[in-house]
């Protein structure tokens, strides 16, 4: 574990797990480990974003920059310091 | 000898002349016909293939038709002899081949060569797309484009209503509307294609008589009905771009794969209270576009899906995303700049940010790689809203 921050932007639907922000900042080395921090303590947040085997939900995409992490080494991605992640999913409104 | 006379025995010794055979020859093997006769004298007929392009206007317009100074140039008109001092005024702009059709379209119909009819714009039709008319981006060409074209718009709600008052507005030819709801009270927030004198109306027929109401020379198709596997490949088969401004994921889906299997391209769009996101999927050669399930795969189960009933919206949002599908739209009906393709853009209306985010083709993506072949189904609903 690291003390290096992360920012990490939550899209809409997923706010209300952090209280209505747009954005927090969590320590973190790798995307699992922000990600943890960002979940910390929140199950249904956790359950929303993992399957019970730890990986991303399929239906869940997390960019590093604006790249998508699945493509760069997963959840174990290494996050540079100062690294912005974001977090999207579908919206269906028109 | 006249002046006149005097000139043209001189433009005759300089200019060099082809026949109209020679000049079809000439045409196939790269050179830019160009009929320098007036609007009214090309209405009727003018060689196939040609550039129509008065001579008035040759020096300001040619190097928007003919960028390459090196391009071979034949000029026409009617009988041969403006197109000699056309050909001049060429030269001298630093053309370095121009060559003038010995007896012009006279000559050229009596060997039987290929006459076509440009289409015509009417005065009223001029006035209305003058704005375009006078971009070398779209001008008469690009407008008659947008005339011909079909354009099918899922959703006359939020989104479908800034993309379809704008497409007609700008005269895109047909539009078909695809909806199955009523407008109520409470859509007048923000969908501006309704008025209160239409509440109850079937949406699809509220938007047919805004859109003619604002545009009565376009065609608006209206299909007061849910889209659905079975109707799906007719209602969208036949249109050049399809907009997707429906407000829930199955419809999404079923656009995507729909729109897959007839080789559009479909423009998407989707919005949240304050944030919204916009790409272009598909319609070009398998590979080098994504598709919508390129960036999700498969929809949520309904416990993690949008709640559609909570789905509040800030009323101009859908302007905001709806604005941007519309110009996507027909940036890809005109060839025009690079589509909004491979990536996907993101607006946060709070911190008034675009952000974007890579969409790469999913080479293994179940609706759109090498050999997939994209099922349509209807998925059950992930919102009860």
């Amino acid at each position: 574990m690291t003390n290096a921050e992360v920012t990490i932007r939550v899209p809409t639907p997923l706010r209300g797990f952090i209280g209505g922000r747009d954005q927090v900042t969590v320590p973190g080395a790798t995307v699992r480990e922000a990600l943890s921090a960002l979940t910390a303590g929140q199950d249904a947040f956790r359950d929303r974003l993992f399957t019970a085997e730890g990986d991303l939900r399929r239906f869940v995409n997390v960019y590093l920059g604006r790249d998508d992490v699945r493509r760069l080494g997963g959840l174990e991605a290494a996050l540079p310091a100062g690294a912005t992640l974001t977090l999207m999913v579908a919206l269906a409104g028109g | 000898m006249s002046l006149k006379d005097r000139r043209l025995a001189d433009l005759r010794a300089r200019i060099a002349e082809v026949t109209a055979a020679d000049a079809v020859a000439l045409q196939r093997d790269g050179a830019l016909l160009v009929d320098v006769r007036e609007d009214e004298e090309t209405a009727t007929g003018s060689p196939a293939g040609a550039l129509r392009l008065p001579r008035g206007f040759l020096e300001l317009r040619i190097e928007e038709k003919a960028p390459d100074p090196a391009r071979p140039l034949l000029l026409m008109c009617a009988g041969g002899t403006r197109s000699l001092f056309a050909a001049e005024d060429l030269l001298r702009l630093g053309y370095g081949d121009v060559r003038s059709v010995a007896g012009g379209f006279s000559a050229w119909k009596a060997a039987g060569l290929p006459v076509e009819v440009p289409p015509q714009l009417d005065a009223a039709q001029r006035e209305r797309y003058r704005r375009h008319l006078t971009m070398p981006e779209v001008g008469e060409a690009g407008q008659h484009r947008l005339l011909r074209s079909r354009v099918a718009l899922i959703g006359a709600g939020g989104l479908g209503s800034p993309i379809a008052l704008y497409l007609a507005a700008a005269g895109v030819g047909r539009l078909t509307l695809i909806d199955d709801d009523r407008v109520e009270r409470s859509n007048l927030q923000r969908q501006i294609l309704h008025a209160e004198s239409r509440l109850g109306q079937r949406k699809v027929e509220s938007g047919r008589a805004a859109l003619l109401d604002l545009n009565p020379t376009i065609e608006v198709v209206s299909h007061d009905t849910r889209l659905e596997a079975a109707n799906v490949l007719d209602l969208l088969g036949g249109h050049d771009v399809v907009v997707d401004g429906s407000d829930n994921l199955p419809t999404r889906y079923l656009v995507n794969d729909a729109c897959l299997r007839l080789g559009v391209p479909n423009v998407y769009g989707a919005i949240f209270r304050f944030e919204g996101q916009v790409s272009v999927f598909g319609g070009a050669v398998p590979g080098l576009r994504p598709c919508y399930r390129c960036l999700f795969p498969e929809p949520p189960p309904a416990e993690y899906a949008p709640s559609c009933a909570e789905a509040g919206v800030l009323g101009v949002l859908p302007g905001v995303i709806g604005t941007i599908m519309a110009a996507e739209t027909i940036k890809l009906l005109l060839g025009l700049g690079e589509p909004l393709a491979g990536r996907l853009l993101l607006y946060d209306g709070l911190r008034g940010e675009f952000n974007e985010i890579a969409v790469p083709v999913d080479p293994d993506c179940p609706s759109c790689s090498a050999g997939a072949r994209p099922e349509l189904n209807d998925i059950a609903a992930v919102c009860a809203g």
